[in-house]
């Protein structure tokens, strides 16, 4: 028997509503988090897709970009997808002006690596740690470029190009498995999020 | 880059419509120059639409208008990084093969350009770039997205800073929708003529409670109390058109309007927002343009 996972969706802007539901189809207690006091008692958190320049000047205006680095430096596991790994990764090429991350996620991330909506797309792709074939959509996605020591890497696409990796509490993807209806990376996140209560 | 790999498939109706679910809780704006366009990013826009007149103009100077100029959306596109969409009249399908072949994130089929066909809607299904489409009622929204639109927006008066029609439109759609959930199965074999809408359509937004594709209100917000309002009413972003650059503040009002919408319920912070905006737009009210001057009846 695991305890319940707590886990929030920084509900701010963007595919917020598609986490919730996956995260409540795997058993997650979910929260929307929309203000500092929103993050009192999570297990873990969400960063979900949108525009990562909107997302990064919505959390500075709510006063969410400093409680919640603060939470991840202390290990609170985190999962973003798309947007959501741009905010979590140490470094991202061709940032909006004035643009910034959280940062933790020791990997280099390119912003709207593919180019236009045209070139978004959807694909199955193979992920260490899940037994089948991820359902992953792509959409005007970044793409992870360097990855840094002791930073796995969870899947690629057929091309090479690093699209998942995980560095202790944090989990970034370059796509949407929210919107594919497959919830098998939020059952591997829920995974890491029990473990870390356990450990 | 997709082409040379099989597994890979772009412009899947998923694909077209997760941009839209990402543009949900954001503020898309007018921009008619690059300036306009970076003030707007900075301002915290999910996206800009990239225009040669905002409505408001176009109301006020008349003539026939229409796509902009290519340059002027390249223009644009260099100096933003979030997505560009642009405008084709409706039933332009030329005018949407040049913006596909521009590489715009959206097209949007508007009502605020001169219609180029009275009888039909572009055929969306046959382009790679996701649609976005007016529709004033629940009929009109679903008829949009059998011809391929993935996402809608209420349309609202545009050019007139008068958010009546807005709010008339997102009312009418969501209480049509609730209406539909409220029915048996037999019902909705009547509902679907009523409607004017496929019947497998009506039976999925009556059975979800909720359209296929992200719905967004447009037409008439000028304030931060106006964006947050279509929140509340269910609205899941808001374009505003000519609300911001016709204002005394564009600066302040576009930040203030992205505040609102993603604090749509804290009446708190809605009313910081609207502090020191400056001079809104002088706007028209919808009662006082005569009928044929009306965008909204545009579209059917």
């Amino acid at each position: 028997m695991s305890s319940s996972a707590r886990i929030g969706v920084l509900a701010l802007q963007g595919g917020v509503s598609e986490h919730i539901e996956a995260l409540t189809r795997v058993g997650a207690e979910v929260v929307a988090v929309r203000t500092p006091e929103h993050l009192h008692g999570l297990d873990g958190i969400v960063l979900p897709g949108g525009e990562s320049s909107v997302l990064d000047k919505l959390l500075r205006m709510f006063e969410l970009r400093d409680p919640l680095t603060a939470l991840l430096r202390g290990g609170l596991p985190a999962y973003g997808t798309c947007a959501g790994l741009i905010l979590l990764a140490d470094t991202v090429l061709d940032l909006a002006p004035g643009q910034q991350g959280l940062g933790g996620l020791p990997v280099t991330v390119r912003r709207n690596a593919f180019g236009s909506q045209a070139h978004s797309f959807e694909t199955e792709l193979a992920f260490a740690g899940i037994d089948h074939p991820v359902r992953a959509t792509f959409i005007r996605a970044p793409l992870i470029t360097e990855v840094g020591e002791g930073t796995d890497v969870l899947a690629r696409l057929a091309d090479g190009g690093v699209v998942a990796t995980r560095y202790r509490n944090l989990l970034g993807t370059s796509f949407h498995p929210e919107l594919t209806g497959d919830d098998s990376v939020h059952e591997y996140f829920v995974e890491m999020v029990r473990a870390a209560q356990n450990g | 880059m997709t082409s040379e790999n099989p597994t890979q498939s772009t412009a899947t109706t998923r694909v077209k419509r997760g941009l839209a679910d990402m543009l949900k809780g954001g503020v898309i704006m007018d921009v008619v120059t690059p300036a306009q366009a970076r003030i707007a990013e900075d301002a915290g826009a999910v996206a800009v639409m990239a225009l040669e007149r905002v409505p408001a103009d176009i109301r006020a100077q008349g003539g026939v208008a229409r796509m902009s100029d290519p340059d002027l959306i390249d223009a644009i596109r260099a100096e933003v990084s979030i997505p560009v969409m642009a405008k084709a009249r409706i039933g332009h399908f030329v005018e949407a093969q040049v913006l596909g072949a521009l590489e715009v994130d959206f097209i949007d089929e508007s009502e605020v350009l001169s219609p180029a066909d009275y009888v039909n809607h572009i055929n969306k299904w046959d382009f790679d770039v996701p649609f976005v489409c007016g529709a004033t009622n629940l009929g009109e929204a679903l008829r949009r997205i059998t011809e391929g639109a993935a996402m809608i927006r209420s349309k609202g008066e545009a050019g007139t800073g008068d958010v009546s029609e807005a709010t008339k439109h997102i009312r009418t759609i969501k209480s049509q929708i609730r209406a539909l959930s409220a029915l048996n199965e037999d019902e909705l074999y009547v509902a679907a003529k009523d409607l004017q809408a496929p019947f497998d359509l009506v039976v999925e937004v009556a059975r979800t409670g909720t359209l296929p594709v992200v719905l967004f209100t447009a037409g008439g917000v000028a304030t931060p109390a106006d964006a947050a309002m279509m929140m509340q009413l269910g609205a899941d972003g808001v374009f505003v058109g000519s609300g911001i650059f016709k204002s005394g503040n564009p600066e302040a009002r576009a930040a203030a309007v992205v505040k609102a919408t993603a604090a749509f319920n804290d009446p708190a912070v809605i009313a910081q927002a609207s502090r020191g905006l400056g001079e809104a737009m002088v706007g028209i009210n919808v009662a006082d343009l005569p009928a044929p001057h009306r965008l909204a009846e545009r579209g059917w």
